[in-house]
């Protein structure tokens, strides 16, 4: 039996509502959604917020649909990022609905594919692609109960001075583990936060850095509100690249597991199959998901054969260097990388 | 204390509860509703599994206030009356269930999967039930009883 500590629930309607209760709390209060990383953390006593703010009530952060422009509905004056065709998609939309949208699947195959592998099925239930993007990080030493994390000693990540993985360092090295972010930075896409001091926009792929304590962006009273991608399909007249995408997931089990590794790839292909565009992004092994380098080099202007390939998995295993935050040997991860990366390029080639 | 109104199998039930009680500690202590279980009580298992507004969820991890207002639905009330739900039927005629103690959790999810698409194949039968672990029946019996529950359903 693992017991939630105590806490008083708010249930706001509105955004505005639930950021002027974060900011009134401060630091004794958290936000949640569906509750799936929350939840188990606080029963681990990795949280123990006085204050928790429900999200669940507020219409505005739900739906998916197409619309115009990258700013933000709630738009505090500024002007639009970008002008074109966005699909927008609220961040309390749950992982299974975002799974199996037909504008998701048919735009973004990658990120349908990402949210229909997260956990289980009940969790894909209750968990929202919000709460995903906001996942905490992860390591072998702070997932554990307070009874498990007492007898070994605190780590660094909470309530202690050591960090049990690098043993010496003094940076934590809990890792990235969430589905959906990768595909989200492959994709381009955008992130809208709403604070006490109104809303503001950061591209996914800035939205992370490279702490195991806290590896986003994010400050305690924001709240991440919708996530806009920019679509580039085939243009009306049927010319110009056309925009895929796949996703790949490496864990023990093919169900409930977080990844041991992740690997998403968007690619914008040219009508005679050659590469216009081509972006790899790997996760699950440090604090904060790595945008493949050296990519651009091998692959554009190149049709995705074997060779191009297996050059592209090449360079991506040269730049990965798992750590031994999770309890899987990190050879065979680094090992794994290649071959990931590889099965993702050929079914993006494929598709 | 705090006052939590549910609609659970049907039936309006008011209940005091902390404000921190999680929906499953209200079904089970509050309610008596004791056919849920409290397996690993952190969302990894699926034994705690109950339908709320037609979908399987995890009633460990669900903070009693966002059950209210909606439909919940436990292993209590798959049964219409003394007359068994057909999935029930056939995990005693496939010998789904050994200890038991997944079978509560496995039984939501089933009918939760069921109700939404009556004819599912084998391997959306896997997907739906990938959430829910059991550690003596192996799983074949399990996606037997679902597949002929289905068949008796949807003939």
């Amino acid at each position: 039996m693992l017991r939630l500590p105590p806490f008083r629930y708010h249930r706001p309607d509105t955004v505005d509502e639930a950021v002027a209760l974060l900011a009134r709390f401060g630091e004794d209060a958290m936000p949640i959604a569906g509750g799936t990383d929350l939840m188990p953390n606080m029963k681990h006593r990795l949280f123990t917020p006085a204050h928790v703010v429900s999200l669940n009530r507020i219409a505005a952060m739900r739906g998916i649909g197409t619309v115009n422009g990258a700013g933000p509905s709630t738009d505090n004056g500024r002007a639009p990022r970008a002008d074109g065709l966005f699909l927008r998609i609220g961040a309390l939309e749950t992982l299974s609905d975002v799974s199996s949208h037909p504008l998701v699947r048919r735009h973004c195959a990658g990120l349908a594919e990402a949210a229909g592998l997260v956990a289980g099925p009940q969790l894909r239930n209750m968990g929202t692609i919000g709460g995903n993007v906001c996942l905490d990080t992860r390591c072998t030493y702070y997932n554990q109960t307070e009874f498990w994390r007492d007898a070994l000693g605190y780590c660094l990540k909470k309530d202690g001075t050591v960090c049990h993985v690098t043993r010496v360092g003094k940076k934590c090295v809990a890792a990235h583990s969430a589905d959906t972010p990768p595909n989200l930075i492959a994709l381009d896409a955008t992130l809208t936060l709403a604070g006490p001091d109104g809303t503001r926009e950061i591209p996914a792929a800035d939205f992370f850095v490279t702490d195991g304590i806290w590896n986003t962006r994010r400050k305690g009273d924001e709240i991440l509100t919708e996530i806009r991608i920019p679509l580039m399909g085939p243009h009306s007249n049927g010319h110009g690249p056309h925009r895929r995408s796949a996703y790949r997931k490496l864990r023990q089990r093919n169900s409930i597991d977080f990844p041991l590794l992740s690997v998403a790839v968007v690619g914008d292909f040219e009508q005679d199959g050659t590469v216009a565009g081509l972006t790899g992004v790997v996760s699950a092994l440090g604090a904060r998901p790595r945008v493949l380098a050296g990519w651009d080099e091998i692959a554009l202007g190149e049709r995705l054969g074997p060779r191009v390939i297996e050059a592209l998995a090449e360079r991506a295993r040269a730049q990965c260097r798992p750590l031994d935050n999770v309890i899987v040997d990190t050879k065979w991860r680094r090992a794994m990388v290649p071959v990931q990366v590889r099965r993702a390029l050929e079914e993006l080639a494929g598709g | 204390m705090e006052v939590v109104r549910l609609r659970v199998n049907g039936d309006e039930r008011v209940c005091g509860v902390p404000a921190h009680y999680t929906l499953l500690e209200t079904l089970r202590y509050g309610l008596g509703l004791t056919g849920s279980k409290q397996g690993c009580d952190k969302g990894d298992c699926g034994a705690c599994t109950v339908i709320v507004d037609g979908r399987a969820i995890l009633s460990c991890i669900t903070p009693v206030w966002e059950a209210e207002g909606r439909e919940v639905r436990t292993v209590e009330g798959l049964a219409n009356g003394t007359e068994t739900h057909p999935v029930q039927d056939e995990f005693d005629l496939n010998g789904a269930a050994q200890c038991g103690f997944c079978t509560p959790g496995i039984l939501c999810s089933s009918v939760a999967l069921l109700d939404r698409n009556p004819s599912p194949t084998r391997e959306e039968i896997r997907t739906a039930l990938a959430g829910n672990l059991c550690r003596c029946t192996g799983y074949e019996k399990i996606y037997d009883a679902v597949e002929a529950a289905a068949a008796r359903l949807d003939p």
